[in-house]
């Protein structure tokens, strides 16, 4: 089997634009290696082999003709089946919506890799309705972690962090509302980045919670995730919250390294609870980035609280009507959790949303402090599949609700955080979440990259074999 | 501080959850009863906790949040 799938967006790219692989090489390739890996991992619901052979050959062809490529020329990418693509019912990994009418468009962000020449190859797995942080799935059946195909992936992304750990795509797209980008990419261990809220369009993107969903990519380096970021940008086109800022790409400054930032371990609730050795995972990038000091959000617990009860009742307000009228069709596991939501009292959830201002202004001083901060992304490694309890500050909690305890807080104010894998030993990943004040995606990258050239981090394709 | 609020009771919690869901027109099956009672539980003690926390009357929600 042809190795071009298992290389970074980086390495196709300039390969492709160098004339050292064409593009059809590279998707042929791809499309072989998910039809003979994804059997066993579960990470696609959909390929769209015609249409990737097509785009590739397009590539080839403004290449062979001397037109400018892309960044992303030839770019193999997939995207969480949340995302529209034309044809394809929208599934957002529910029974429900397959239903629905074929997307009559891509969505945005789709449109804007493709802008610049990556080239998608399907639709990936995801927790339903993306109320979820493991990666299973009552209808698709679950995508399962590549370095060991028994524990979960982390969800609701787990069909994005499968892919790109499995060497399926080098490059995916997924969203995060509580940690959906940041969960699966710290279990599989590959590197995630959400923006900052309201930076990249969700247009064309089935919703779940509109005051917390991000759209963010998935890829196996940092200089990826940039290259990935820079080509997202661009005008709200279908998003109200998108903020309206001039581009601002982070790919030139990739390499820039870590001087003149000051960065701290964030302490109090980003430092209990968890497991012993995700706290490892933090110690041991703070030591690579010498980041000696600690620092605290203040009522961080309490954030991710707030962000709990919108989700809650947000999420569930969305979904009222199916869950009138097609009760039946929902993952128990997601039923239970939107009617609870749908009864939370209006009056807790205007609190909530104040609580969230309250503690942006809060933070936002801490940032007068420091520029970057760090914390675990999950309390522990990769659950089993099917387990659905796990222990948390000594109580045994959910897994589904509970694995986003340190993202939650992060999203909830819409900080843009990275996520970069961390091998401590010869088990599974565990991620450390990179956190910069909004809009400085740049900054969280660049440290992601020092990282990764410190060879503190690194993001392995899964040996399947 | 406001004083924390009294102790959420199942007989509470159940007659809320009966109550909202007449009222929002959600059948719920008896097998999901005890499930959406425990998330209940959890999202209504995180609600509390959230609530129990003072913020000044000019505090403002965003209709568009910009972080």
């Amino acid at each position: 089997m042809s190795d071009w799938p298992t290389r970074t967006a980086t390495q196709i790219a300039a390969a492709v634009a160098a004339g050292e692989v064409s593009a059809v090489e590279v998707v042929e390739a791809t499309l072989s290696r998910i039809a003979v890996l994804d059997p066993r991992i579960g990470a696609f619901t959909d390929v769209v082999a015609g249409r990737a052979r097509a785009a590739a050959a397009e590539i080839d062809l403004r290449r062979a003709q001397g037109k400018p490529l892309g960044p992303l020329a030839g770019v193999p990418f997939a995207v969480k089946n949340l995302f529209d693509i034309e044809g394809l019912p929208t599934r957002a990994g529910s029974r429900i919506n397959r239903d629905r009418a074929p997307a009559e468009r891509d969505a945005t962000a789709v449109r804007r890799l493709e802008e610049a020449g990556a080239v998608l190859v399907g639709g990936l797995n995801m927790g339903e309705f993306a109320y979820d942080f493991t990666g299973e799935n009552a209808t698709d059946g679950p995508s399962r972690n590549p370095h060991d195909l028994t524990r979960m992936t982390g969800g609701s992304s787990g069909g994005s962090g499968a892919a790109v750990a499995g060497g399926l795509a080098p490059l995916a797209l997924a969203t995060d509302t509580n940690g959906s980008v940041r969960v699966p990419a710290a279990l599989c261990g590959v590197f995630g980045l959400k923006p900052t809220y309201g930076r990249l369009s969700r247009g064309g993107v089935f919703p779940f919670v509109y005051h917390l969903d991000h759209v963010g990519p998935i890829a196996r380096s940092a200089a990826d995730l940039a290259l990935a970021y820079d080509a997202l940008q661009g005008p709200a086109d279908g998003d109200a919250a998108v903020a309206s800022r001039p581009l601002e790409p982070t790919f030139p400054g990739i390499e820039d390294g870590i001087g003149g930032l000051r960065i701290a371990t964030l302490g109090g609730h980003f430092a209990t609870g968890g497991e012993r050795e995700a706290f490892e995972a933090v110690r041991l990038v703070a030591g690579a980035l010498g980041a000696e000091r600690s620092i605290e959000f203040p009522e961080a617990a309490r954030a991710r609280a707030a962000a709990f009860v919108i989700t809650a009742a947000e999420g569930s307000a969305l979904h009222l009507e199916r869950l009138r009228s097609r009760p039946q069709d929902f993952d128990p596991a997601v039923r239970t959790r939107l009617i609870a939501g749908a009864a939370v009292p209006a009056a807790f959830l205007a609190q909530a949303h104040r609580l969230r201002r309250w503690f942006a202004d809060a933070v936002a001083k801490v940032f007068e402090e420091v520029d970057v901060v760090l914390a675990p992304a999950t309390p522990c490694r990769a659950p089993r599949l099917g387990q659905t309890t796990f222990e948390l500050n000594g109580e045994t909690v959910l897994v589904r609700p509970n694995l986003g305890f340190y993202t939650q807080p992060i999203s909830f104010i819409g900080l843009p955080a990275a996520c970069v894998p961390v091998w401590l030993d010869d088990g599974l990943p565990l991620g450390v979440q990179i956190i910069a004040e909004p809009w400085r995606e740049d900054r969280v990258l660049r440290v992601a990259r020092a990282l990764e050239r410190a060879g503190v981090v690194a993001a392995p394709i899964a040996a399947l074999a | 501080m406001v004083e924390a609020p009294p102790r959420l009771t199942d007989e509470a919690l159940e007659a809320h959850l009966d109550a909202a869901t007449t009222l929002l027109g959600l059948r719920m099956d008896a097998d999901d009863r005890a499930s959406t009672l425990a998330h209940l539980r959890a999202t209504m003690e995180a609600a509390r906790f959230v609530a129990a926390f003072p913020l000044d009357d000019a505090v403002q929600p965003a209709p568009i949040f910009r972080p």
